[in-house]
């Protein structure tokens, strides 16, 4: 990698000021950037470790509402208690982020804040209605991701928690990657104080929502009741593992069984 | 007093040595080893598959922090350094020699695949040499590329190298075509069949690393490598690459972790830092990145083929012809040539009375990375298209596939059998594989588990592959004549030390086959030495004699073969100082495990006593005898060595994603005598794995302009542990005839039998859809789009 400074602060306040170099970059779990780094594909002028802000840690209850901390790693809500009960589904897709070193480090603000669109989170987010509390403003999940690795978040402005509504049915499902082992084409699925919800990753560029199969499941929820809804394949992606038909195909599947796994 | 010890000997699944220090992180790789004043270089390579080098402008790269040098191949060019050599010269139908264009170790004026070395920048750090590598200006024409074998076979095609029209390297066949055509003329059924055999990327878990000194006061280079066989290194570097007398050239291959072919050959990036470190006078080191393994470790397989099979109405098979077009990539791999030829054609007769048999084979340079021999090399491709085209043929002639080969299996009483490719067979007992196997496979029960899987909606099939394959590879002079630069034989030494420990020294390379206990085992049941107290040193060309390393499942074959006739000697001598010692005469005197004993009576000398004599020779046939027990002995094997047997798959596939699971799997291998059975299983686990990996997962792919796709584990799919079924791994004797230990080889029979036995299976999984064949590997969207279509035809 590149030199780089480096600079660990231990409030918000702290690392929003060192933030407004618009070369620095922020850092968690590191799982995307210190790869990158290593490959010498990113040169940043610094990098903000965000690992000491305490108040970006741990996950709560807030009234019907899981409040996830930007900087709690994926095995934390996996194994969270308060997760498995009011969201079981949230702590399964946790759960089978990557392996066991990525949910060791990696952190769900890492995973929302980069929204690469094979990642596991920016579905649930999506899929469940969340808001992402950020440090200047709350910005609901549908005004969250606006494209590939694209985010409303400003240069300066960091995620610091995602509040997740409590939904009464959610589930997920995801094809991985063969190679990779990340999503080639993920469902989240769930009904509740959002209404009815089914949020499609891997497939496309970003996360986007199935407004079909969310009418369809809003009158029937069943797996059945998504079963003969297509995807269009336009827009998705394509590479060596799996054409955009493919992916297409893969969401309807992927619905089906989501539907099925929310019960 | 007797005190039992466990039995080490041939046959006893002793726990791995080796594994103490590898378990704990202990292993001493290349990359481990630090030298006074060294330095790291960092290779510049080029990022287009084709184009001219019209400058270099090192100045600025030459001027940054730490540099010390920035070599280009114009400066190796001025030291007269000579090109990568080739190791096997295949020779064309019409009987003129293979097209062998130069390998320079750094590009002369042309690059020709990504990943080509063109520059070295050497400084005082790793980061330093990056940095200068990443400022050196190149300035490149780039040229439209050749990345596929039909690319480089267009007309018009671009020109790879200057004198090789069409790109083809050379043009050969095997076997008598008119003989083959007269087959055909006479057949009941024709089968064809059209196969590609996947390219892969070998990916060992070290990556490559080279580590150059020079000392000034003796004039002596040592050179620490990822190699599998270091005296060849130092035979093709020091003779064609940088003309240094190997009297003056050390090559040590100390642990490395894993080769699977890869590290057989000589490297660019071993001569750069050799000769680097001899210019500055100082210790150069190189260490791979994975993405730089991707792109500079020769890659295996990349064989399409168009093979037919003529047979009679009973299913009997009257001929076989073959024509095969082999990718080289862009230029030789030490033993590239070889591969496609006498590793492959001739195998094609497989375990089956095939009576003639014709192959031709096309090798084509391309712009890509070089490919050579990967687990396995020539034979897994040959097994492949042997095992598809007898499941095609049964489907096509109605006959069960089972029965199909057995009709055709070469009997258990017909050997030494004859094939008419060049190999003689010495045994083998394919019926009683096949059965082995079935049985353990439960191939009778499968249409209950079929329907049952069926229930879940899951689509379940079965396959087999009923294999042979020739290594222990190789007597020196049938291999001569086929165009190795080389003899093939091993040298092994026993040093008996005066308290009667015993020290092997072997031309093999250990880098994760369990040599250091497999050859213990032998020391222990023929000289009765405690395993314990028989070290194994091998990978040092300081230490050893000599040797041709480790490929081709040759080290016990040929490696343990050279110990035991070493051991012979051992015994010979023992048994003069023995008979001095008891007054007996040398003819009365038996050998058995550590004891030497006057026949018929209870006088005896341990072999303690014979080597503290021969150390100590006070009381010594001192005229007719020298002192010391060390004996070196170099053994050319007679005949390649057959192992072959039955692999059994099962896999289910979810037809709604095009998933394969391979959920059960089936080794029933004939390798010879076994020595250490957990050993074997292990290998042949192993190569299961990578064989799995090649028919589901693992493809090596490159865009039209050569960009190399699959660069990276994100996008190249190597086998992981939740990939793989439990294997059962079992294995039916017969001995090898031609060598001592009867021994036929264990390394390569997974990676071999597997990949047929697998895509059997998902085919017959997909019997109701209408699929004939399906290329390698089978991955989920590939699956889906043959479900998917047979469904859409079943529509329209």
């Amino acid at each position: 990698m590149y030199d780089f400074a480096y600079h660990k602060p231990s409030t918000v306040a702290d690392a929003v000021k060192l933030l407004a170099d618009p070369d620095a970059k922020a850092v968690s779990g590191g799982h995307t950037l210190i790869p990158a780094l290593k490959h010498r594909l990113n040169k940043p002028s610094a990098l903000v470790d965000l690992s000491g802000i305490a108040e970006m840690k741990g996950i709560r209850r807030a009234g019907n509402a899981i409040v996830i901390g930007a900087l709690t790693r994926h095995v934390e809500v996996a194994d969270s208690a308060e997760v498995k009960a009011a969201i079981p589904a949230l702590a399964y897709l946790a759960g089978h982020i990557g392996d066991v070193q990525v949910r060791n480090r990696g952190t769900i603000g890492g995973s929302v804040a980069n929204n690469d669109p094979a990642a596991d989170y920016p579905a649930a987010v999506l899929g469940l209605g969340a808001t992402v509390h950020t440090s200047k403003r709350k910005i609901a999940a549908d005004e969250f991701f606006l494209g590939m690795f694209t985010t409303a978040l400003e240069q300066d402005e960091i995620l610091t928690a995602v509040e997740f509504p409590i939904p009464e049915k959610a589930g997920y499902a995801k094809m991985k990657n063969p190679a990779s082992r990340y999503v080639m084409a993920g469902v989240f699925v769930s009904k509740g104080p959002m209404g009815v919800r089914v949020a499609v990753n891997g497939a496309g560029p970003c996360v986007f929502r199935q407004a079909e199969m969310e009418k369809a499941l809003a009158a029937n929820w069943s797996a059945d009741a998504v079963a003969g809804i297509r995807q269009s394949a336009e827009g998705l992606n394509s590479d060596i593992h799996g054409s955009a038909e493919y992916r297409a195909h893969l969401v309807t599947v992927m619905a089906k069984r989501a539907v099925a796994a929310a019960g | 007093m007797n005190v039992v010890a466990p039995f080490e000997g041939i046959g006893a699944s002793v726990r791995r040595k080796e594994d103490f220090r590898f378990l704990q992180g202990r292993g001493a790789y290349t990359d481990d080893f630090n030298r006074q004043g060294q330095l790291h270089a960092w290779i510049l390579r080029s990022p287009h598959a084709h184009a001219r080098i019209r400058a270099v402008d090192t100045a600025k790269a030459a001027a940054m922090p730490g540099v010390v040098a920035v070599f280009t191949g114009a400066d190796m060019a001025r030291d007269n350094v000579g090109g990568l050599p080739c190791g096997w010269q295949i020779h064309n139908k019409d009987g003129s020699p293979m097209a062998e264009p130069p390998h320079p170790v750094l590009a002369q004026e042309k690059v020709r695949h990504v990943g080509d070395p063109v520059a070295v920048a050497i400084a005082a750090t790793r980061e330093q040499a990056r940095d200068a590598a990443e400022a050196i200006v190149v300035d490149y024409e780039v040229l439209p590329a050749a990345a596929t074998m039909e690319a480089a076979q267009k007309p018009g095609a671009p020109v790879i190298h200057d004198g090789v029209p069409n790109n083809l390297c050379y043009d050969w066949h095997i076997g008598d075509k008119a003989a083959v055509d007269a087959a055909f003329a006479g057949a009941k059924h024709v089968v064809t069949l059209d196969l590609v055999n996947n390219r892969l990327i070998p990916n060992a878990m070290e990556p490559r690393a080279a580590l150059g000194e020079y000392d000034r006061t003796t004039g002596e280079y040592t050179l620490t490598t990822t190699s599998q066989n270091p005296h060849v290194i130092r035979l093709l570097m020091g003779a064609n690459v940088l003309h240094i007398p190997e009297s003056k050239l050390r090559v040590v291959a100390p642990d490395v972790g894993g080769g699977f072919g890869s590290k057989i050959y000589h490297y660019a990036e071993e001569a750069i830092v050799t000769w680097a470190a001899g210019k500055l006078a100082r210790p150069v080191k190189w260490t791979a990145d994975r993405s730089e393994s991707f792109m500079s470790d020769a890659h295996g397989r990349d064989h399409v083929s168009h093979a037919e099979l003529a047979l009679d109405g009973n299913g009997k098979i009257l001929g076989l012809r073959v024509s095969t077009q082999a990718n080289m990539g862009a230029y030789l791999s030490t033993f590239a040539p070889c591969v496609p030829t006498y590793l492959y054609a001739t195998l094609l007769a497989g375990v089956y009375t095939t009576p003639v048999i014709y192959c031709e084979v096309k090798a084509v340079f391309t712009n890509t990375v070089p490919v050579d021999a990967y687990r396995g090399a020539g034979r897994p491709e040959a097994t492949f298209l042997l095992e598809r085209l007898m499941d095609v043929a049964a489907q096509e002639t109605g006959i069960d596939r089972i029965e199909l080969r057995r009709r055709n299996f070469i009997p258990t009483d017909a050997f030494p059998y004859q094939t008419p490719v060049a190999l003689q067979y010495d045994s083998g007992n394919y019926h009683a594989t096949l059965d082995q196997a079935l049985a353990a496979a439960d191939w009778a029960g499968f249409e209950a588990r079929r329907a049952e899987a069926a229930k879940r909606g899951k689509l379940r099939g079965i396959g087999c592959s009923t294999y042979l394959e020739a290594c222990g590879i190789a007597p020196s002079a049938v291999v001569g004549s086929l165009g190795a630069r080389a003899g093939l034989y091993e040298v092994g030494t026993i040093r008996v030390h005066p308290t009667g420990s015993v020290t092997v020294l072997t031309g093999a390379h250990s880098h994760g086959q369990g040599h250091e206990t497999t050859f213990a085992q032998l020391v222990a049941d023929k000289l009765g030495v405690p395993v314990a107290q028989v070290d194994i040193v091998h990978g040092d060309t300081a230490k050893v004699p000599f040797g041709m390393g480790t490929y081709g499942s040759r080290s016990l074959a040929v490696g343990g073969s050279a110990m035991m006739k070493a051991m012979d000697k051992i015994i010979a001598k023992g048994k003069r100082i023995a008979a001095h010692l008891m007054e007996a005469s040398v003819d009365d005197i038996e050998f058995d495990r550590g004891t030497f004993r006057v026949a018929g009576t209870d006088r005896t000398k341990s072999l303690v006593d014979i080597s503290v004599a021969a150390y100590v020779p006070h009381n010594y046939p001192i005229e007719e005898l020298e002192p010391g027990l060390e004996e070196t002995a170099f053994y050319d094997p007679k005949n390649f060595t057959y192992p072959g047997g039955c692999h059994i798959a099962e896999v289910e596939i979810d037809p709604e994603t095009g998933k394969v699971a391979v959920v059960n799997f089936t080794a029933v291998d004939d390798v010879g005598r076994v020595i250490n059975p957990m050993i074997v299983e292990g290998q042949v686990q192993g190569g299961v794995a990578q064989g799995i990996g090649q028919a589901l997962l693992e493809s090596c792919v490159y865009d039209a302009n050569g960009q190399l796709l699959s660069g990276s584990m994100m996008d190249y799919t190597m086998p992981r542990a939740d990939d793989l079924p439990p294997v059962g791994v079992a294995t039916h004797t017969t001995l090898c005839t031609h060598n001592p230990l009867g021994v036929k080889g264990c390394g390569e029979v997974g990676a071999i039998g597997s990949p047929p036995a697998v895509i059997n299976a998902v085919v017959d999984a997909l019997r109701d859809y209408g699929v004939r064949t399906l290329d390698m590997p089978a991955t989920p969207a590939k699956i889906w789009q043959i479900i998917n279509g047979g469904r859409r035809m079943a529509a329209e």
